[in-house]
């Protein structure tokens, strides 16, 4: 008796501790204040001298996403080459799963601790990296992004594998033509908190808004992480859930080669349509089995060499990242920055029966 | 075990050892470990770990696992980010939080102690549960616009040491859990309750109750990191400490607490998480890749598993020899 009234009394004093906190609380930090107190891009320092020389002997670290996936993996040779001809060295280190924020940070911090002149990195999350990229710039690194970005004030320059809104577009558009305006359509992304992919998904929900998709509709955005085995398994859940379902678009290269993989074995091959970003070498036989018509993919090679010479041209003092900025990338030709430092590859190729041939990677 | 030569032979002090031979070594081998910025990064990194070792070792030790901690952690982050969104104010979201996280493990104890299941099944059903309802929560979004002065706090160090702001709360929350764990007779009933449960409850021991009480200080400590975490790395998602609960069993494993419960003690599981994280640091500033660095961890782990059982053989060898009269040394506590 005695015992079950003390806990009660406990029971009360925690609850009205807890109010009290919260009353209390009611003055404190919001987002509003945040907000209000401003923190927006912090402009980058001093002045860019764009006929200094190339500097020769740097290092540059490249930080992919994830080292073991073959996007990257030629992305990052394309760095490799581009500095091996500009006299600098390559490395890369990275996590070995794409959703291991902890551990891309600490990759960051390891090479900081390196002393590297540069660094180029392929962001798993836009907010997480950005302590530790700011230390390393405050170190004196250049910072370079890559595939996907941090937020503006965390790196020097970014370096886009096309504008998004391209790239959401024209996936629209390839696939469109392909089912003939009409029926049911499905996105199969990798993860669900990918900064680039969401962007792009973006700009495809809003491609769809246009009176000529009428007849078209996105019936479900699904996510398979980036790994063979949960996209083809989603891509099995989206034909026994919708039926009817006339297209995918996966704008993931590890997505639509499962998709790929699991149509061309069901006898779903050449009804539902699938098209979006892969790579020549993975989507070869679907192409020519008569899985996959068309799709289409910027070259990751160029990618990483552009991130490569970005590096080497903001180490070398050419650029600080402000818009408008120009520089020589070798062989690949001048780029202007943009807003916010963002350096664009260009437009994406498509890629199908008549061309495929033609590309290695 | 009052002989000398039986204490250091224990696996704990054999960690805490091997954690001064590695800081030397490194120390004096590898360049950019010693410095103050390197020092607080390690820290800083291993500190999520560290939390939930706290309560784990003392859950381990009373012969249970919470393998739910991470998506605890993780939840904790997401409803962080989503209050954040909704224009709460953090001096409200944190204790919400807390207390969210207070009935996560309030929920794991009830299915535990009242049906009696085992806490392994339980809480691999709630770390799909949680991370679930995490991803509910807070969707694909990823809320990074926190106030500067709490993600200083989470990330940033004293003045120019090597010692993160964070972590003199950590010490405190360390310094609570050995004194429980080591110097209460509640701490010295959880060595009885994870070696033999019956006789813990014949002994008068209220074996359910603090079960109870450990799941929810696991759950309150999961979901304290998870708003750490969320501010350390000024990203809260829903996958935040994504995998995070092996790493902490893995670090208290290695640290000498005995995975069948009855042994172990907090000095071990400290040692043990920051031989891994100095370890991983170390690795990573020798530009060793993370594949090879996870099988070095996984040898670890099952180093960490037989080590204390074969130091356990010598000790007790040892003890027989000598007084071949006497019962085997006392289950319980080594202090």
């Amino acid at each position: 008796m005695r015992k079950s009234s003390l806990r009660r009394a406990c029971a009360a004093v925690a609850a009205v501790a807890s109010l009290s906190l919260a009353a209390t609380a009611c003055g404190g930090t919001t987002k509003n204040d945040v907000e209000e107190s401003g923190g927006g891009a912090t402009a980058p320092t001093g002045r860019a001298d764009p006929h200094a020389p190339l500097k020769k002997g740097l290092t540059v670290g490249f930080l992919p996403k994830q080292v073991n996936n073959p996007y990257f993996t030629s992305a990052d040779k394309g760095g490799q080459k581009a500095l091996t001809e500009l006299g600098s060295a390559y490395k890369e280190v990275g996590p070995n799963s794409a959703t291991d924020t902890s551990g891309q940070v600490s990759y960051v911090n390891t090479l900081t601790q390196q002393q590297v002149d540069a660094m180029a990195v392929s962001a798993q999350d836009p907010g997480a990296l950005c302590t530790a990229l700011k230390q390393a710039m405050s170190n004196g690194i250049k910072v370079v992004t890559y595939d996907s970005d941090t937020k503006p004030e965390c790196r020097n320059a970014f370096v886009s594998q096309a504008g998004a809104e391209d790239l959401g577009r024209t996936e629209v558009q390839l696939l469109a033509e392909q089912i003939g305006y009409k029926g049911e359509i499905a996105i199969l992304s990798a993860a669900q908190t990918a900064t680039n992919q969401n962007t792009w998904i973006g700009y495809m929900k809003d491609e769809l808004k246009d009176p000529k998709y009428k007849n078209v509709k996105l019936v479900k955005v699904a996510y398979g992480n980036d790994d063979a085995q949960q996209s083809f398994q989603q891509t099995q859940g989206l034909l026994q859930q919708y039926p009817d379902l006339k297209g995918i678009i996966a704008p993931t290269t590890v997505g639509i080669k499962a998709a790929a993989q699991y149509l061309s074995g069901s006898r779903y091959k050449g009804k539902v349509k699938l098209t979006g970003l892969g790579t020549p070498n993975d989507m070869r036989r679907y192409i020519k089995n008569g899985t996959v018509d068309a799709f289409e993919l910027w070259d990751p090679a160029r990618l990483g060499e552009l991130a490569a010479r970005t590096a080497v041209a903001l180490a070398s003092g050419q650029i600080t990242g402000k818009a408008g900025e120009t520089f020589e990338a070798g062989a690949m030709g001048t780029f202007t920055l943009g807003e916010d430092g963002v350096i664009s590859l260009g437009k994406p190729t498509v890629f199908d029966a008549g061309n495929i041939d033609r590309f290695d990677f | 075990m009052p002989d000398p030569l039986s204490r250091a032979i224990r696996w704990d002090t054999v960690v805490g050892a091997l954690l001064l031979v590695l800081l030397l070594l490194s120390f004096s081998f590898v360049d950019g470990f010693g410095n103050a910025l390197n020092l607080s990064f390690l820290i800083g990194n291993t500190l999520p770990i560290a939390m939930i070792a706290l309560p784990m070792t003392l859950l381990v030790v009373a012969g249970e696992i919470d393998l739910s901690v991470a998506s605890t952690a993780g939840l904790s982050g997401a409803v962080l980010g989503r209050l954040w969104n909704e224009g709460m104010a953090i001096e409200t979201i944190i204790p919400l939080c807390l207390l969210l996280g207070v009935v996560c493990g309030l929920v794991n104890g009830l299915l535990v102690t009242r049906l009696g299941l085992p806490s392994l099944a339980v809480t691999i059903g709630t770390l799909a549960a949680y991370r679930g309802i995490a991803q509910i929560v807070l969707g694909a979004d990823a809320v990074t616009d926190f106030p500067a002065q709490y993600l200083d706090f989470a990330a940033g160090r004293i003045g120019n040491t090597f010692l993160p702001r964070a972590f003199v709360p950590y010490l405190v929350l360390l310094a609570i859990a050995v004194l429980v764990l080591h110097a209460t007779p509640f701490g010295r009933s959880l060595f009885a309750v994870g070696a033999g449960e019956e006789a813990a409850r014949f002994a008068g021991i209220r074996v359910k109750r603090a079960r109870l009480l450990l799941f929810t200080a696991t759950g309150f400590m999961a979901a304290l990191t998870g708003v750490f975490w969320a501010l350390h790395y000024a990203s809260a998602r829903y996958d935040n400490a994504t995998g995070l609960e092996l790493s902490v069993v893995a670090a208290v494993l290695l640290g000498g607490v005995d995975f069948d419960g009855g042994r172990g003690t907090l000095g071990g599981a400290v040692a043990g998480v920051f031989l891994l994280g100095a370890l991983g640091n170390v690795m990573s500033l020798l530009s060793v890749s993370a594949q090879s660095q996870i099988v070095v961890t996984g040898v670890l782990l099952v180093v960490s598993v037989l080590g204390p059982r074969v130091a356990r053989r010598i000790s007790v060898a040892r003890a027989g020899r000598r007084a071949a009269s006497t019962p085997a040394p006392s289950l319980a506590s080594p202090s």
